[in-house]
């Protein structure tokens, strides 16, 4: 599916989250957070930096990842990503919604 | 004389002691297997225990009598894996040397992760039916219980037999249906996803069964700390969930002995080769069952499968073979729905679970999906399975241990 967000075509899937993660940029993400009404802040970007760095090492992300990351503990997360922060802080870094393992 | 070490003899290090004497050289190969209790619990009778459908002995025998001879036994409990040594301590400091070492030490419940869980209400009014004194310390519960908030939680994925909570749920409705006090019980079903179970399509005919039932549903509840004096569960988000009755499944992890011997990831699991089932960092050191950080369920079935693909694949590592790259993730549970009935679903690491029959494609007889009498019929069965065949590793008729794609609907997973 192609959907235009901050004036690029990007390829998305049914829930929206990116499934080329080489389209995305900073731009990308913050169009993506404003649709979640979420205005991106020096501590967002820490965060995303850090799922970016966890999701190209291969590493599966978690709550109790977030827990144990070191970068911000569960409740600042939920604050700043208020809902289901994991989700929409994958939505908006342009990386596949977390697996809930099996 | 060389040795191989198997380290624990639950499910899966009985069923591999079991296959290797049958395939290795007894002039070559010394097969050792070490476990700390002396009782081999049935598992999945643990659902059953707490409504009073199986007895205590129904669910326990004596490890020893599934080890085959010509295995040595050791009763001990194990210290530290110390992988450059090759070498294996245990809590007597005895120490045992391998050439090949396969880790079978599965997983258990972990109640002291969320504060509060573990506090003055645990064995009061706060349960989990996960380890065998639970499972009995909430049936004498229940046969008391006069009814009131039941909640039914799971703390986090992943967890051994990941339907089992929901079954819970399922048979407690059909337990206060039959004792005539369905009517003064509530219950909410309490899980971190964001519906019953991990796979899209399951989840659809799940959620179906858990409204005709009557039973609530609380989603993405990702738990901070249970409060035991006021008796509710609050999640990160300051959600809150009121209980007069907790049966939580508290997270489940490896066994510290992983953590101590530095082999495992966040939740003391081994990092394992999905398809070879070979450890990532140590190529003598293999892993199977519920210590392997697979992304498949954590269940005897998957553990029945993978212990075939692994029986391969050490005969293929002694003869300075490639490992084969079979497993693909292939699980099958039976999901008991209550009132005598269950579905059966069938899926791997690629394949969701949708409707068919198995093991006989296009006829069946267990229908996937579907709830019927013939399930709970194949569930119950699966006791005298475990205990005669399984354990013993012995094939059971007509299931491989890759999936037939045969007579089932399937989606990929993308
Ligand atoms: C409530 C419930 C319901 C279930 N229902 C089903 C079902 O319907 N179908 C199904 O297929 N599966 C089901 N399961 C899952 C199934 O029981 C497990 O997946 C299976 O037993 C895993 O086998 P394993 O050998 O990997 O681990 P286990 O059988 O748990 O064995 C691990 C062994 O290692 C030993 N060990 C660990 N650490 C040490 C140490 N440091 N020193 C010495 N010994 C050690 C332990 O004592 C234990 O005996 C259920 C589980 C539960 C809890």
């Amino acid at each position: 599916m192609k959907k235009i967000i901050a004036n690029k075509e990007i390829d998305v899937n049914e829930e929206g989250y990116l499934t080329d993660f080489n389209q995305w940029d900073r731009e990308v993400g913050e169009c993506i957070a404003g649709d979640c009404d979420i205005k991106l802040t020096d501590r967002h970007w820490e965060v995303i930096d850090y799922l970016h760095d966890r999701h190209h090492k291969d590493e599966p992300l978690s709550i109790r990842g977030i827990k144990k990351s070191g970068v911000i503990d569960v409740k600042e997360f939920y604050n700043l990503f208020p809902g289901g922060p994991l989700k929409k802080a994958t939505l908006i870094a342009g990386i596949p919604k977390p697996k809930s393992c099996i | 004389m060389k040795n191989i070490l198997i380290l624990g003899a639950g499910t899966s290090g009985t069923m591999m002691a079991n296959h290797l004497v049958k395939e290795l050289d007894k002039n070559d190969w010394s097969i050792t297997v070490v476990d700390q209790y002396q009782t081999h619990y049935y598992q999945p009778g643990f659902l059953f225990l707490p409504f009073d459908i199986y007895t205590t002995k129904q669910v326990k025998k004596k490890g020893k009598k599934f080890i085959p001879k010509g295995v040595n036994y050791i009763q001990e409990k194990i210290e530290l894996i110390l992988p450059k040594e090759n070498k294996v301590k245990l809590a007597s400091g005895t120490e045992i040397n391998y050439d090949i070492l396969i880790v079978a030490t599965g997983t258990k419940t972990a109640p002291d992760e969320i504060e509060g869980m573990n506090g003055s209400g645990w064995y009061k009014n706060i349960f989990d039916f996960y380890t065998y004194e639970g499972a009995k310390a909430l049936r004498n519960k229940l046969r008391e219980w006069e009814g009131g908030k039941l909640v039914v939680h799971i703390t986090e994925m992943p967890i051994k037999c990941p339907v089992a909570p929901l079954e819970f749920a399922f048979l407690a409705d059909s337990y206060f249906k039959h004792k005539g006090m369905r009517d003064k019980v509530e219950i909410t079903y309490v899980t971190p996803l964001d519906g019953a179970f991990t796979k899209p399509k399951a989840t659809e005919a799940l959620h179906y069964l858990l409204e005709k039932k009557n039973i609530k549903e609380v989603t993405n509840f990702n738990i901070e700390r249970v409060d035991p004096e006021n008796n509710k569960i609050i999640d990160y988000a300051d959600v809150e969930v009121e209980y007069d009755l907790l049966v939580t499944v508290p997270t489940n992890m490896g066994d510290a002995l992983i953590e101590r011997s530095g082999l495992g990831d966040d939740l003391n699991y081994i990092p394992t080769h999905k398809a070879t089932l070979q450890s990532k960092e140590h190529e003598n050191i293999f892993a199977i069952g519920d210590a392997t950080n697979l992304p498949a369920s954590k269940a005897g079935s998957v553990a029945h499968f993978e212990a075939e693909i692994l029986t391969d694949n050490i005969l293929r590592y002694i003869k300075g073979e490639p490992l084969k790259e079979e497993f693909d993730g292939h699980s099958n549970c039976f999901i008991e729905t209550g009132d005598g009935k269950a579905l059966l679903i069938d899926f791997n690491y690629t394949h969701e679970p949708v409707e068919g029959s198995f093991p006989l494609p296009g006829i069946g007889p267990l229908k996937l999906l579907k709830e019927n009498r013939i399930n709970h019929m194949g569930k119950m069965a699966f006791r005298w399975v475990y205990w005669n065949m399984l354990l013993k590793g012995r094939q059971i008729p007509f299931v491989s241990a890759t999936m037939s794609e045969k007579g089932k609907h399937y989606e990929e997973v993308k």
